[in-house]
C-alpha cells in the first residue's frame, strides 16, 4: 500500500508534446481510472509511472520517494499488459514465479506464495500448462496472477480487458475490482471503456489531448462535466448538444431552436448574448405533447429501453432515451427539464456553473 | 488447412514440375551419380583403364591417417567459425536492437559483408593480415610477434577461420536481428517490470525465445563452414601451410583436380554429400518446428 503523487509530469517524444503537464495525489488503496480517447496520452501516462518511458519533465512520488529517475526493477510497480504479455516458454507457475525468484525467495516460500494466489483467482489446476493452452480469460488471470503474487505498492493496468469477449470483460470487470478492494493496492486503470470508467474507479482522471480536463469521483465526472468533451465522452448514448445564448439578466438560456430555459439553480455570469452550449442527457430528454416536434430517423431498441435518434424542426440531432412502451414510430414531442441542463461556454466549451 | 488442387490426368502436372525435374537431375542427380560411380573405381596411374574396385576406396580413406586429421581439423574449424559467427552476429543484433541514433545506416553496414564474394573477401584479408603487405601483419611483427600466416599453422588456421566467421556474420545478423524484433516488447517490458536485468534478462526470456532462430542458424553455420568456405581457404591459404588449413573441402579438391585421384576424391565427395544430407534434414526439421514450445 503505498501513495502516489504526481506533480507536473511531462511527456514530449522529440518535438511533439504527448503530456502536458498532469497532477495527482492518490491516497493509499485508492483506483484511479484514467479514461481518453486513442491517442489522448493515458498510456504514456502509465508508462511513465511504471518507468517504461522517461518523463521530460516532473516528479513521480511513489510513498514519499521520488522514482522518476529510477528503473522500473527498483519502483516495486506491478503492470498488467492489454495482450498479458505472459512469457510463452514459461508455465502459468514459472510466469508467476519469475518475479519472486528475482527479488531471491526461497523455492518453498515461492511455492507457497504462488499457491495461494493461483487459489484466489482459480488458477488451481493450470500451473503447469502453458500460456498457449489458455483461454484468453485464464490468461488475463495469469497476467493477474503475476502482478499480484509480488505484493507491489502499486498495480498499474493498460486496458486489460480489451481483448477480452463481451461477456468475459463484465465478470472480469467485477472480479478487478473485487480483489483490488480486497488486497487494498493503490492503483492506475488505463481505459478507454467509459463503463470500466464508471464502475471500476474511486476517482476518474479524464485526459484529452495530453490534458487532464477532469479529477474527480466517477459520479461527479457524470453528473458535473467539467466541460463539453468530457460531458460527451462520458455517458452512452452520448449527451445532445444545443446551440443557445444568455438571457433574461443571466437566469435563463435561449436556445437557437426558439425555446428558453429559465436556469433551475441560479444565474450564470456574463452579459445577455452570452453564446452558450445547452447539454442534455437522452435519458433526461421528457416526452413531452406540449413539447417540440422530433422527427424520428431510426430506433435503436436496447431490451427495456428505445433509443430514439430524431430531428428537431431546425434539422439539429437530437437523441432520446425513452420506455420501450413509449417508442414512437415516426414524430414525438420533447421538452427539455431545466433541472437537468449542463450548461458550457460555447467558445471554450468549459462548464458555466451558477453564480451564488 | 490444407488446399489441394486436384489436376485430371497425368500430362499438365508433369509438365509443371519438369523445369524443376530437369534441374534436378541435370545439376544433383546425374554429378551425384557419377561422383557414387567414380567413388568405386580406380584409375591405373596413366589413366588408361578404370576398373571397379568396390567400396575400397572408402575403406583406404577411413585407413588414412591424414583422412582422419582432415576430420578432426574440419570439426575445430566448423566450431570455430560457427561459434564466432553467431557469437559476434548476436551482439551486434542485441545492439542493434535498441532504439539507437542512425540505427538503419548501422545496419546496412552490417549487412554489407555477404554481399561480397569470397574470393574478394579473402583478398581483403590478405591485405590487412600479410605479414609484409598487411596493415595488421606488418603492425603484428612490428609489435614483436611472429606473426606470418604463410609458415605458422596455428596462424594460419586462424585467419581462415576469422575471413570465414566475417562473412557469415552479416547473414546470422539479419536472422537474429528479426528474431528479436517477432519478441514481442510486452513481454521485454513485463520482464523489466518483473525486476529483471541485463543478462538476467537476457538469458531467462530473450534466449529462449530466440532459440527456434539460433537452432536454424547453427544447422545454416555447419553447412556453411563446412561446405561454403572452400573459396575463402583456397584464396587465403590453399589449404596451407602443409595442410594445416586443409578442411575436408579443400582436400577433395586437392585429392581430385591437383593430384588426379579420382577414386579416392570421389569417395570423399560422398561421405561429405551424405553430411549434407544429415544436415539437411535436421534443419527442414527444425523450421517444421512450432516456435517457443
Amino acid at each position: 500500500m503505498a501513495t502516489l503523487l504526481l506533480e507536473d509530469l511531462r511527456k514530449s517524444f522529440g518535438s511533439t508534446p504527448v503530456l502536458h503537464g498532469i497532477d495527482l495525489a492518490l491516497a493509499s488503496g485508492e483506483m484511479l481510472v484514467i479514461v481518453g480517447a486513442s491517442g489522448c496520452g493515458k498510456s504514456t501516462l502509465l508508462r511513465l509511472v511504471a518507468g517504461l518511458e522517461v518523463p521530460t519533465a516532473g516528479r513521480i512520488v511513489l510513498d514519499g520517494r521520488d522514482v522518476a529517475g529510477l528503473d522500473p526493477a527498483a519502483r516495486d510497480i506491478a503492470m498488467v499488459f492489454q495482450n498479458y504479455a505472459l512469457y510463452p516458454h514459461m508455465t502459468v507457475f514459472e510466469n508467476m514465479a519469475y518475479g519472486l525468484r528475482i527479488r531471491g525467495l526461497t523455492r518453498d516460500a515461492i511455492r507457497k506464495r504462488v499457491g495461494e494466489v493461483a487459489e484466489l483467482l482459480g488458477l488451481g489446476g493450470l500451473l503447469a500448462r502453458k500460456p498457449r493452452q489458455l483461454s484468453g480469460g485464464q490468461r488475463q488471470r495469469v497476467a493477474m496472477g503475476r502482478a499480484i503474487v509480488r505484493e507491489p505498492k502499486l498495480f498499474l493496468f493498460d486496458e486489460p480487458l480489451s481483448n477480452l469477449d463481451a461477456k468475459l470483460r463484465v465478470t472480469m470487470r467485477a472480479e478487478i475490482r473485487r480483489l483490488q478492494r480486497r488486497m487494498g493496492v493503490t492503483s492506475l486503470y488505463v481505459t478507454h471503456d467509459q463503463v470500466e470508467a464508471m464502475t471500476l474507479g474511486d476517482r476518474l482522471l479524464v485526459l484529452h489531448l495530453g490534458r487532464p480536463v477532469q479529477f474527480a469521483t466517477p459520479m461527479e465526472v457524470f453528473e458535473r462535466p467539467a466541460d463539453t468533451y468530457v460531458a460527451g465522452f462520458i455517458g452512452a448514448p452520448a449527451m445532445n448538444f444545443l446551440a443557445g445564448r444568455l438571457g433574461h439578466g443571466g437566469s435563463a438560456v435561449e436556445l437557437d431552436i426558439g425555446v428558453t430555459i429559465p436556469f433551475a439553480d441560479g444565474r450564470r455570469p456574463g452579459p445577455d448574448g452570452r453564446k452558450l452550449t445547452i447539454g442534455i442527457r437522452p435519458e433526461h430528454v421528457q416526452p413531452d405533447p406540449a413539447g417540440l416536434a422530433l422527427q424520428v430517423d431510426l430506433l435503436e431498441p436496447l431490451g427495456s429501453e428505445t433509443v430514439v435518434i430524431g430531428r428537431l424542426p431546425g434539422g439539429e440531432m437530437l437523441s432520446v432515451k425513452v420506455a420501450k412502451a413509449d417508442a414512437p414510430t415516426e414524430a414525438m414531442q420533447v421538452s427539455f427539464p431545466a433541472a437537468h441542463i449542463h450548461v458550457f461556454d460555447a467558445e471554450a466549451g468549459l462548464r458555466l456553473d451558477a453564480t451564488a | 488447412m490444407e488446399r489441394r488442387t486436384i489436376f485430371p490426368g497425368i500430362a499438365l502436372p508433369m509438365l509443371l514440375v519438369l523445369p524443376q525435374l530437369l534441374l534436378t537431375v541435370v545439376f544433383f542427380l546425374w554429378p551425384a551419380g557419377q561422383a557414387i560411380w567414380s567413388s568405386m573405381t580406380r584409375a591405373d596411374p596413366f589413366g588408361i583403364r578404370t576398373q571397379f574396385v568396390g567400396l575400397e576406396n572408402f575403406a583406404d580413406l577411413f585407413s588414412d591417417p591424414l583422412y582422419v586429421d582432415s576430420i578432426g581439423r574440419t570439426v575445430v574449424f566448423c566450431a570455430a567459425v560457427t561459434a564466432l559467427s553467431m557469437g559476434l552476429a548476436l551482439l551486434l543484433a542485441v545492439y542493434a536492437d535498441r532504439e539507437i541514433r542512425g540505427r538503419g545506416f548501422y545496419r546496412i553496414l552490417l549487412i554489407w559483408p555477404y554481399a561480397v564474394a569470397p574470393a574478394v573477401s579473402a583478398v581483403l584479408w590478405i591485405l590487412l593480415l600479410h605479414p609484409q603487405i598487411g596493415l595488421v601483419g606488418r603492425w603484428l611483427n612490428r609489435a614483436g610477434v611472429q606473426w606470418n600466416y604463410k609458415l605458422d599453422g596455428t596462424q594460419a588456421m586462424l585467419v581462415v577461420i576469422v575471413a570465414s566467421a566475417w562473412k557469415q556474420v552479416s547473414y546470422n545478423f539479419i536472422f537474429l536481428l528479426a528474431g528479436l524484433q517477432s519478441i514481442p516488447r510486452a513481454v521485454i517490458e513485463a520482464a523489466r517490470m518483473d525486476g529483471a536485468k541485463g543478462w538476467f534478462r537476457f538469458r531467462t526470456v530473450v534466449l529462449p525465445l530466440l532459440m527456434p532462430t539460433v537452432f536454424f542458424l547453427l544447422v545454416v553455420n555447419l553447412v556453411y563452414s563446412a561446405f561454403d568456405t572452400f573459396g575463402t581457404i583456397q584464396a587465403l591459404t590453399q589449404g596451407g601451410p602443409g595442410k594445416a588449413t586443409e578442411t575436408l573441402v579443400v582436400k577433395v579438391y586437392r585429392d581430385g583436380v591437383v593430384n588426379l585421384d579420382i577414386g579416392s576424391s570421389a569417395a570423399q565427395s560422398v561421405v561429405l554429400m551424405l553430411g549434407v544430407i544429415v544436415l539437411t534434414v535436421l534443419q527442414f526439421r527444425f523450421l517444421g518446428r512450432k516456435v517457443a514450445e
